[in-house]
């Protein structure tokens, strides 16, 4: 097909989608006008059922907690995939290459720069569980403060490099965070059973609102997300390096 | 309010358009991470505080790296199959 006729395909295609999208967007309320009685519903009852005041965090670690279940093993099934496919060639030496871009770089790194990175960690590592552990409270939570918590590790690879990623981040014991996040939230959620109750069920107290315990077992899936969420991520992050970095078998 | 809408959804517009004009790999990421900003500066303007926080660490954060780290070892994979192909050609 000539690039005439593509465009024109395309225009049509392109001019359907847009009239289509006009019919059916054109009868929904504008989103300041939008009051639905879910959100209603939530946002009182949030605060007064479960005396948190974040009705998002309320949504995701309680009411719909058992969605978020699956949405964290999504995380945690492309974790196991993603290095599983790194993994393919296994024999590797100890030694570690140089940066693929190292030769092409026109500036190189600086020490001021790279302490300035190192900097950052810190500052990182406290407002990442900061994220993490006032989910109930304020926007965030485990996911979002685990991201955070993650790139911690990656500013050491930029500042100082792989071999001391290697040395300060401890494999196992990532691994080891990973499951235990990941099975905390089961963990969690089996806990209502020994009350006879339903899978999930916020059984632990809700506290003072306001305060960092309030919201009962909110708090503590927010804390096992975020362990799982920081430690699926600097896997992938060490897979990766690992896996580019360092010398490939004669496999 | 309602012009800072506009104004952010005429940004993601732009950004994401550009997105699918970039043909270099290594400016694609930088880009994504940028058009990433836009969506979460929409969703703040949207009253969406919690989506726009989650949209920051993911589309900022998250999926450029993992696409940065991805084009790394195609590059690798590439020159290792070129290396060994030369040493196939010169036996």
């Amino acid at each position: 097909m000539s690039r005439g006729w593509r465009l024109g395909v395309f225009l049509a295609g392109a001019a359907g989608l847009v009239f289509l999208f006009v019919v059916v967007a054109r009868p929904l309320p504008g989103p300041l006008e939008l009051r639905n009685r879910y959100a209603e519903e939530i946002n009182t009852r949030a605060f007064r059922e479960r005396n948190v005041t974040d009705a998002v965090t309320a949504v995701n670690f309680d009411y719909r907690g058992f969605d978020t279940i699956g949405e964290e093993f999504i995380l945690f099934v492309s974790v196991l995939g993603s290095m599983f496919l790194l993994r393919m060639t296994e024999e590797r030496g100890d030694e570690i290459l140089p940066d693929a871009a190292e030769d092409s770089r026109d500036v190189r790194s600086t020490d001021a720069m790279n302490l300035w990175i190192l900097a950052m960690i810190a500052p990182k590592v406290v407002f990442g569980i900061y994220i993490v552990t006032h989910g109930q409270l304020t926007p965030g939570g485990g996911f979002q403060g685990g991201v955070i918590l993650a790139t911690a590790a990656l500013m050491l690879y930029v500042g100082e490099g792989f071999a001391v990623f290697r040395r300060v981040v401890p494999h196992g014991a990532v691994e080891f965070a990973e499951a235990v996040g990941a099975g905390g939230f089961l963990l969690i959620g089996m806990l209502a059973w020994f009350w006879g109750k339903p899978f999930l069920t916020n059984i632990i107290p809700l506290g003072q609102s306001h305060q960092l315990t309030s919201g009962g077992t909110m708090p503590l899936i927010s804390v096992s997300t975020g362990l799982e969420v920081t430690a699926g991520f600097v896997l992938l992050l060490y897979g990766f390096l690992q896996e580019n970095l360092t010398p490939r078998g004669e496999k | 309010m309602i012009f800072l809408q506009l104004g952010v959804l005429a940004c993601v517009l732009a950004s994401g358009t550009t997105v699918v004009f970039t043909r270099g790999l290594a400016s694609q990421p930088i880009v994504v991470s940028v058009f990433g900003l836009m969506l979460a500066l929409m969703f703040m303007a949207f009253q969406a505080p919690d989506v726009a926080l989650s949209q920051i660490v993911v589309g900022a954060v998250g999926l450029p790296l993992m696409i940065l780290l991805a084009l790394a070892k195609l590059r690798r994979d590439a020159k290792f199959l070129h290396r060994k192909q030369n040493e196939k050609e010169t036996q």
